[in-house]
């Protein structure tokens, strides 16, 4: 069995991993479109922005690919799958058989449809490319302008701040994380990051990036204010890398649409990671994830199934999230509506979030209390989701 | 240079020598030794590379840190009140020049 990969992010080498560990004797090839080692991407913006480390750890080491017999290819972009013929066909024509394809592509940034969008001084984070280009532009700016308050706008913030640059966010939703987080993390968040000197203002939009000769020099905000700045920062989501699979007519519905073992509609095809979308275990709702743990949890799950073992995937989804000195870590996926009981003191900087839905536990975020955490992966682990009075007692609620 | 051995169950180990400091954890993934996963790069999130640590080095390491010691509580291998640590938190390379861990059965 031949197993062709595309993507070399944490998805697709954890396959690669999985299936050699899984006693995988066949070829494996690992399609990367960009030309480093593959590396690990959530330090770039955290220890690797502030200058900590003189590159992002590697997912492997550079022994890795060889000694376990994964031909990893890197600066190769699959263009085509001809799946008549079992072909992934690369952008130079080159084909490469498969007998199982896994597009582990990923996602890229959301751009913003606004005037000034492709001036000098404005960038976003997802690539090793991404992260040198913003250190380089944050040594000398005075300020930067951060679109979008979720995690990695955030963790950008909390850098810039540390690294002295005046910080302004804007959020369009009326609190940060709005998709993710519960109200009473939220607000958490914007006090902590309200005390490093963060100014983060909700509910305003940027309406227009502001250039003078060709580089950013204020943005404009829907309420008519213009603001002075040299960098503007955009983090306002990612969108699936479905463009392969819409391409070869594949079910594309979020993210490559597959099902409950990862089958994106056609024989020997598969799809895992922040480019799939996949039918929740709990909810039945079909569902995306960017994180590190869904991806490697799911290249896991895929690799046993390509070994011919029938796992169901049921691995509580987790996240975390490093800006300054608030450690977020979140259990589970919540969802607006949810019951949001708290756990500890918000005032003491230390508290947990516990949301319900329908009185089952569904998800819990933790600040800085990795302890609820470790306690929350354990209770809500192989697709339990104990009741309300179950936790209660347990937790002393 | 500092050396750092991994000890494995079935009684065999690999050695990695580093010339410049790094985590436990760090050399392994970098030297692509086995059963050291390292998933959230390093920042005490994920307790997935845990080891235990041998005798004789035990009192050279630095004290286990809240955030490590709370996550000591999820480890998929059982945790040994006195020889489990979250190797991304154990440096070599500055001040300490060689240390030998057993790698546990699992991560994940």
């Amino acid at each position: 069995m031949r197993v062709v990969i595309v993507g070399a992010g944490a998805a697709g080498v954890q396959l690669a991993d999985s299936l050699r560990a899984g006693g995988h004797q066949g070829p494996v090839v690992l399609l990367g479109a960009e030309t480093a080692l593959p590396y690990q991407r959530p330090p770039l913006s955290k220890d690797y922005l502030l200058g900590r480390e003189d590159a992002p750890p590697p997912l492997r080491g550079e022994t890795f690919y060889a000694d376990h017999g994964v031909e990893l290819r890197r600066g190769r972009t699959v263009t085509g799958i001809d799946l008549g013929h079992r072909h992934a066909v690369l952008h130079d024509g080159e084909r490469v058989p498969y007998d199982n394809l896994v597009l582990a592509t990923g996602a890229r940034n959301r751009t913003l449809d606004i005037p000034g969008a492709g001036l000098s001084g404005v960038v976003a984070l997802r690539t090793l490319a991404d992260a040198d280009l913003l250190r380089g532009h944050l040594a000398k700016a005075g300020r930067v302008v951060v679109l979008g308050a979720g995690f990695v706008g955030l963790e950008i913030a909390a850098a810039a701040r540390l690294l002295g640059v005046e910080t302004v966010v804007f959020e369009a939703a009326d609190r940060p994380m709005a998709r993710v987080a519960s109200p009473p993390v939220s607000e958490f968040v914007t006090r902590a990051h309200a005390g490093t000197g963060v100014e983060l203002r909700c509910g305003t939009s940027v309406v227009e990036i502001v250039g003078s000769s060709g580089a950013v020099a204020a943005v404009r905000t829907d309420r008519g204010e213009l603001l002075e700045t040299d960098l503007v920062v955009v983090g306002v989501g990612a969108t699936p890398r479905d463009e392969l699979a819409r391409r070869t007519g594949l079910p594309v519905e979020n993210g490559v649409r597959v099902d409950e073992r990862f089958r994106a509609g056609a024989p020997g095809v598969w799809a895992i990671g922040d480019c799939a979308s996949f039918p929740d275990l709990h909810t039945g709702r079909r569902t995306r994830l960017e994180s590190v743990q869904n991806a490697s949890a799911q290249a896991r799950t895929l690799a046993r199934t390509l070994l011919g073992d029938d796992t169901r995937h049921d691995e509580v989804p987790w996240f975390w999230s490093n800006q300054g000195q608030v450690r977020l870590q979140i259990a589970g996926v919540r969802q607006a509506g949810d019951r949001a009981l708290p756990l500890g003191d918000p005032a003491g900087g230390a508290f947990s979030v516990l949301s319900f839905r329908q009185e089952r536990l569904v998800a819990v975020e933790s600040v800085n209390r990795p302890r609820d955490h470790v306690w929350a992966r354990r209770a809500l682990a192989g697709g339990t989701s104990p009741r309300l009075e179950e936790v209660a007692v347990e937790l002393g609620l | 240079m500092a050396r750092i051995v991994y000890r494995y169950g079935d009684g065999t180990t690999r050695a990695v020598e580093r010339a410049t400091p790094a985590s436990v954890m760090r050399a392994a993934v970098e030297a692509g030794i086995p059963g050291i996963v390292g998933e959230c790069g390093g920042q005490t999130m994920c307790a997935t590379c845990h080891v235990y640590v041998a005798d004789g080095y035990l009192d050279r390491l630095p004290d286990i840190g809240d955030d490590e010691e709370e996550m000591l509580g999820c480890t998929a291998s059982p945790r040994d009140e006195v020889r489990s640590r979250l190797s991304c938190q154990i440096v070599v390379g500055s001040g300490l020049d060689e240390i030998e861990v057993e790698v546990p059965e699992t991560q994940i």
